[in-house]
């Protein structure tokens, strides 16, 4: 494959709800602020890539919008994806490949305040059996930790160390959105929500934007003093019906991983779990046992952006390595109810 | 670095109103189980899956294809969801196309479906964006002026809209795949039909369908296999430009344009008109066929409509456009650029049936979406790149 890597990341600081600026308007700076980094105007740019859904905006057609904010003129080579940035990284990425241009924009935005999310995401379930019955995102969620509980492979305060550490590495993360120090112990003493969820175990609702700038080969190496090459990524989904799935385990996330050539070891991982039992899943999915540094960002308990927190993930890995803080890392990204879909990469800087 | 990449196998589902004998998904898998076949695959056969439909408010499903998932054989394989508007089919397919050109993978199977009979597509487009003005009665409002404009600068007579219609739907006839099949179609009874949006009659816009259309794309090792003639990809190319901006045209867009020249070097033509056999197009109300026609670079400037009133575009013409009825005969609105494009393929396959053009070698596949902003198009060969 050809080499491909990060050369630029920006995200706006990650909110409750962004209630003054409209989508377009909330993501121009990223744009601009991740365009200066990689040095690049919109004309040097051989591709452009975003991730959105219309059901967060409320209207049909809502990246036609944003992409004004890009300023798509005169015409560009530009793809859209009804799914998570992560994924339109991928298919930047794929385009990259294939040799005709050398580099991409990618980006991504999403607005999870302005609807109720969690019931907002049931319209992501089976339309004629389960989404009439509005089941919400929590509770499904609850359903997976209930079954760790129950299979023996996690105590509930093994949730609240998850909780606890996110946390509290997010207070050094000036993206985050939620940072506090409390220890688990107190948290095990916290109410369930949906149980056995606390509401430490659940993500925040995040407004958020980030952007990434790939490049290939020689011209990352211009553009950039320390790529973040993309040694591997790939993406695997399961079935959507929790009762065909072991949802313990995270099949799809292991096979995109094995494919991605995730093994070995890893300076930093960030990984996409917005529930806190979920990051014990995705850390046996990847072979990182009790790996030190997993989600030094807060990871989506910190701050998750429906639409936006994979591709942040992607963003966090490499700007380590880019500033030179690590060397190799790992990445995921998940979409869908209780990790159905997954998406692995790992990313290296020179040695 | 760029491999080869064939189309081995196409199906696609009976048009309709409403489909109401089958689920979602069962309407995609329907087309998608007629590719494979077409294939002589079976699912285990197949890399990888990308689906494409325009927005998800047309069903009421938020990403769609993740309860799709099984139903497309998906389990355990990469699972990719396009959507850039009106010009999606097309572009779906294009991604799926570069999976194999890229080396990634060998099979992969590409969908795209429109089920507009579970919501209301012309309301689902006419929420308010700020900004903008509201596209309060569907997407004719929003185009009849773009072909007012059109007539203006082209002096082009009034009955050009009628014949365009008048031909697709007498092509539909002859597709049992079609949505509309209108026997007793004439030219007066198009001219007669209510007026819509001045100059769009009712009979020169597409109808509001449910449908699929799948696709099987396989690297050259495959394609050298397989049982039937393969369609090879010659080029493929995408362009966007703003919705609102003073430098636009959306009559003639550069985008449009700048996407068909990108197409044609790839595929080595240099004159269209004369090189290339049959087109489908993206003709949802029925001025958009001269208007492409020149967008497209097969008619010179303010000519397109004399190839309309010449026959030129009729299926026993020069250079047969929307030769399946087009999307004025069926429009699942998330399939509707993947048929086109399906289209293009099927005549250099030779398996268009009572619609085959005799003799296609070329052909090209459009697609187009938004207010003319997002365009796609590919150009499919009986030989090797």
């Amino acid at each position: 494959m050809r080499d491909v890597a990060v050369i630029a990341f920006a995200q706006m600081p990650n909110v409750r709800a962004e209630t003054v600026l409209n989508e377009v308007e909330m993501l121009m700076p990223v744009i601009r602020d991740v365009r200066g980094r990689a040095g690049l105007d919109q004309q040097q740019i051989g591709f452009t890539c975003s991730g959105s859904t219309d059901y967060l905006s409320g209207q049909a057609f809502s990246f036609v919008s944003t992409l004004d904010g890009v300023g798509p003129w005169p015409p560009i080579q530009e793809s859209h994806v009804e799914m998570d940035g992560a994924w339109a990284l991928y298919e930047a990425w794929v385009k990259l490949q294939l040799g005709d241009v050398d580099t991409a924009l990618v980006y991504c935005y999403g607005k999870s305040a302005p609807g109720p999310l969690h019931e907002v995401l049931s319209r992501q379930l089976d339309p004629y059996h389960v989404a009439p019955l509005w089941p919400d995102a929590i509770s499904l969620a609850a359903l997976q930790a209930r079954a760790m509980l129950d299979a023996g492979k996690a105590r509930e305060e093994d949730f609240c160390e998850v909780a606890a550490r996110s946390r509290r590495n997010a207070m050094n993360n000036p993206n985050a959105q939620l940072a506090w120090s409390v220890s688990e112990y107190d948290l095990i003493n916290e109410e369930p929500l949906v149980d056995p969820l606390r509401k430490s175990d659940c993500p925040p609702t995040t407004d958020g934007a980030s952007a990434v700038v790939l490049a290939a080969g020689d011209r990352a190496r211009e553009l950039c003093r320390r790529p973040a090459w993309i040694r591997g990524i790939d993406h695997r989904i399961e079935p959507m019906a929790l009762g065909m799935r072991d949802l313990t385990v995270s099949a799809s996330t292991r096979l995109a991983g094995t494919k991605a050539g995730a093994t070995g070891t890893y300076d930093v991982a960030e990984l996409h779990a917005p529930f806190s039992h979920q990051e014990l899943i995705l850390r046996e999915a990847l072979s990182l046992g009790d790996h030190g540094n997993v989600n030094p960002s807060g990871g989506a308990l910190a701050a998750n952006p429906v639409m936006v927190a994979g591709l942040t993930r992607i963003g966090e890995v490499a700007q380590r390595i880019m500033d030179g803080t690590a060397t190799r890392g790992v990445a995921h990204a998940t979409s869908g109810p209780c990790l159905q879909q997954n998406l692995v990469t790992v990313l290296e800087g020179d040695s | 670095m760029k491999e080869r990449v064939a189309v081995v196998g196409i199906g696609q589902t009976k048009h309709q109103a409403t489909r109401g004998d089958v689920s979602m998904a069962g309407l995609v898998r329907e087309a998608a189980s007629r590719a494979l076949t077409d294939a002589s695959m079976a699912w285990a056969d197949i890399d990888a899956v990308v689906v494409g439909k325009a927005p998800d408010f047309f069903e009421g499903v938020m990403m769609p294809e993740l309860y799709l998932a099984d139903a497309l054989g998906a389990t355990g394989k990469p699972l990719f969801r396009v959507h850039t508007a009106g010009s999606v089919g097309g572009s779906t397919a294009i991604v799926a196309a570069q999976l194999v050109q890229a080396g990634i993978h060998e099979r992969v199977l590409t969908v795209a479906f429109e089920k507009q009979s579970e919501s209301e597509a012309m309301w689902a487009l006419s929420m308010p964006i700020p900004f903008q003005p509201p596209l309060h009665a569907g997407a004719g409002g929003y185009f009849a002026p773009h072909i007012r404009s059109y007539m203006a600068r082209s002096n082009a007579p009034d009955h050009i809209g009628i014949l365009v219609a008048l031909k697709d739907r007498t092509n539909a006839l002859k597709n049992p795949y079609a949505h509309l099949h209108e026997h007793e179609i004439t030219f007066d009874s198009v001219k007669d039909s209510m007026m819509l949006w001045d100059p769009i009659r009712y009979a020169e816009t597409c109808p509001s369908s449910d449908g699929a259309c799948a696709m099987v794309l396989a690297s050259e090792a495959v394609a050298d296999r397989a049982d039937k003639p393969p369609a090879w990809i010659k080029g493929t190319a995408m362009r966007s430009e703003p919705t609102m901006s003073a430098d636009r045209d959306p009559v003639l867009p550069r985008g449009g344009s700048e996407c068909a020249a990108d197409v044609y070097q790839q595929a080595g033509i240099t004159d269209p008109r004369r090189e290339v056999d049959c087109v489908e197009m993206y003709v949802p109300f029925s001025w958009f066929e001269p208007m492409w026609l020149e967008n497209l670079h097969f008619a010179p400037t303010g000519e397109g409509w004399r190839f309309v009133e010449d026959g030129v575009t009729q299926l026993d013409g020069d250079l047969p456009v929307n030769m399946s009825g087009g999307v004025l005969s069926s429009n699942p609105i998330g399939a509707s650029g993947m048929l086109r494009f399906a289209e293009a393929a099927m005549q250099v396959r030779g398996q268009a049936g009572e619609h085959q053009i005799d003799g296609a070698r070329t052909a090209v596949g459009h697609a187009y979406g938004g207010g003319s902003q997002f365009f796609a198009m590919w150009v499919v060969g009986t030989e090797k790149p």
